[in-house]
């Protein structure tokens, strides 16, 4: 068998899988089922928030396994999340229809705004949900194909690859700001409707989506670990550790480190689709550079290079985020999540699920090393 | 092209590698045979790091061929390609992958299919196995064998790479200063271990020890400059009086 299932689901794996799957049936259960008076009902604007913190985790998750595993530092992941919420946005504006402002059955309501007399090709197939499916793992794993190509093949590393991958989000959302870019501008795509035939607003609906997000995060994890504790996954870490030692060996580093950002930067589409219903809205200051190092930040403190820290990471200083934001600490909130950075980079390296990870592999040696010590005193 | 096709399992003519006007190699040709060992001597800056580099297509040289098996061009392949095409090396400092345990560090290096699809889907074979097995008891390692390779001395790690080099099963093994801070008897084992080696692999061996060299009584070549002072037995090379000039310094 390729994917031996004790290897890739160890038990802390179980034990993350579990949890997912007890939040998707959970959440959503405690909103639907229970009436408004009783004091374990789930609002429905809660439901939609963690499904929001769902989407960022799964985008964490991607993040993790390019950086965490192969050292690929993407600072643009943002773009490919906006561009599976685009695409995700489109075939929910053509689903409106004639319910728009300026009813017209083909245009959504920015374009007949903006004097659009016929609809743009590229728009062309979104009505359809599977054609919308496909576009939101194709758009985001081809711009990524495409530019690591580039990227990896005149093996630009490090820093320098950092910054063009902001530096690509940063033209994209420059282009996403024109009005003529085809994608509403500044005010995006919002107002929507319906998805499948149900309403996006409605109860339901919200409790579907958040369960499809745990579904989506739980799958990502299962692709990822089966990736990361293959050979494939040894190989990752080997180019991350010393990519030149991984060429000399006849590794052709190029085509792995191709392969798993375009992987991941389909994830990130996928967590961008899920995204965009729970918010309502997509704009283009989802590009925004600021976006990219915040996931990043994410992922440190939850510990890179352990999968569940990257998922623990994003819903902590979410839910941090929310809190401080709502209140009157709002204003420093920027402060506070740098100054979480370098706190986390200073004092806790390994990121929270790392270091514990890390403690208890040295309880494991200390107490390898007793009872070895034991068995030879015995010997003697 | 025409490159002149010769018996030598590596042929380097009139070679010259320049970095910013700095001539690191200097029209260096070079000859090894099929099954020899050669150890390279000579100074520090020499260009013998460098010659490394050029052969393992790290570095583009400006000038001259490099030629693997009578007709092989090597400076027009990447790392990768001459890996694969049975070219070994082990650096000079020593680099293992930290992180991986011994074990895991055999595997990666274990002479298997490179590509991407097939390590996703790769399970050990029994045979395999039994290699790294006798791999680990080679380099002395079986008791280390699940431990990260960060964690190991440094001689261990220099016996390590070695391992890592013949699980690539190479036809030529390019070796960088194996026993750079290793204890006399480490220093031993290791003359003995690449001596082993060399019954059915061409080696290469670049050394400032001296009893090592002596130890491993090989043809020398000494380098100075990045093009050849002086070739023949290490009796004659270390008699050469340019030698003692540059190199022994007395
Ligand atoms: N990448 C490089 N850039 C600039 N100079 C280099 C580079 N690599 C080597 N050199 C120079 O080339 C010369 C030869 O170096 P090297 O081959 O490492 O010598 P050796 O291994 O014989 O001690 C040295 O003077 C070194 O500084
Ligand atoms: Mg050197």
């Amino acid at each position: 068998m390729a994917f031996p299932l004790i290897r890739v689901l160890d038990r802390s794996s179980l034990v993350f899988l579990a949890l997912v799957a007890a939040a998707a049936v959970i959440v959503p259960a405690l909103n639907l089922l229970l009436p408004e008076t009783s004091p374990l009902h789930v609002p429905t604007y809660l439901v939609a928030l963690f499904g929001k913190y769902v989407c960022y985790a799964l985008l964490a998750l991607s993040i993790d396994l390019i950086w965490g595993y192969c050292g690929i530092l993407s600072l643009g992941h943002g773009a490919f999340f906006a561009l599976g919420g685009y695409a995700m946005g489109m075939y929910l504006m053509r689903q409106i229809g004639t319910r728009g402002v300026y009813a017209n059955p083909i245009l959504p309501d920015f374009m007949v705004f903006l004097n659009y007399k016929e609809l743009p090709i590229f728009w062309y197939g979104f009505q359809s949900f599977p054609y919308a499916l496909l576009m939101i793992v194709l758009v985001p794993g081809v711009l990524a194909f495409v530019f690591g190509w580039f990227a990896f093949r005149s093996r630009v590393t490090g820093v320098y690859l950092s910054i063009i991958t902001q530096a690509m989000t940063f033209a994209l959302m420059l282009g996403f700001f024109r009005n003529n870019f085809g994608f509403g501008g500044n005010n995006g795509l919002t107002d929507f409707k319906d998805i499948l035939g149900f309403n996006v607003q409605a109860q339901g609906t919200r409790a579907a989506l958040f369960a499809a997000s745990c579904v989506a995060l739980a799958l990502g994890f299962v692709i990822c670990r089966a990736l990361v504790t293959s050979k494939f996954g040894k190989v990752l870490v080997a180019i991350r550790d010393a990519e030149s030692r991984t060429r000399f060996l006849g590794y052709r580093v190029e085509s792995y480190k191709l392969f798993v950002f375009t992987l991941s930067a389909c994830m990130a589409g996928v967590a961008g689709a899920l995204y965009v219903p729970q918010v309502g809205i997509i704009n283009p200051s989802e590009f925004q550079p600021a976006n990219s190092i915040e996931a990043v930040i994410w992922v440190a403190v939850g510990g890179r290079g352990t999968l569940t820290g990257a998922v623990l990471g994003a819903i902590l200083v979410n839910y941090a985020k929310t809190t401080f934001t709502t209140g009157m600490l709002a204003p420093y909130w920027l402060f506070l999540l740098g100054g979480l950075f370098i706190a986390v980079t200073l004092f806790l390296p390994r990121g929270i699920i790392g270091t514990f990870n890390h403690w208890q592999q040295e309880r494991l040696a200390k107490r390898d090393a007793v009872s070895s010590e034991a068995a030879t005193r015995a010997a003697e | 092209m025409d490159i002149r096709t010769t018996t030598s399992q590596l042929y380097l003519d009139n070679v010259s590698v320049s970095f910013d006007g700095f001539r690191a190699l200097n029209a260096l040709s070079l000859a090894v045979e099929p099954g020899e060992m050669r150890a390279i001597i000579g100074p520090n800056g020499a260009g013998k790091t460098t010659m490394m580099d050029v052969i393992t297509g790290k570095t583009q040289p400006d000038e001259g061929d490099v030629v693997f098996e009578g007709s092989i061009d090597l400076t027009r392949l990447d790392e990768a390609n001459i890996a694969n095409l049975g070219i070994g090396r082990k650096f000079q400092k020593p680099t293992v992958f930290d992180m991986h345990s011994v074990e895991d560090n055999l595997v990666l290096a274990i002479a298997a299919d490179r590509r991407a699809r097939a390590n996703i889907k790769w399970t050990e074979t029994p045979d395999e196995k039994s290699r790294i097995d006798r791999l680990l008891e080679t380099i002395r390692l079986t008791p280390a064998r699940g431990r990260l390779a960060g964690s190991l001395s440094h001689g261990q790690k220099q016996w390590l790479e070695i391992g890592m080099l013949l699980a690539q099963e190479p036809k030529l093994l390019l070796v960088d200063e194996p026993v750079a801070g290793m204890t006399d008897a480490e220093t031993h084992q290791t003359a003995e271990l690449l001596k082993e080696i060399n019954r059915e692999k061409t080696v290469i061996v670049v050394e400032h020890d001296m009893t090592f060299v002596r130890e491993l009584g090989v043809k020398v070549t000494c380098l100075h400059e990045g093009s050849v002072l002086a070739e023949g037995s290490i009796d004659q090379v270390s008699a050469n009086e340019r030698v003692i000039e540059v190199y022994l310094g007395r």
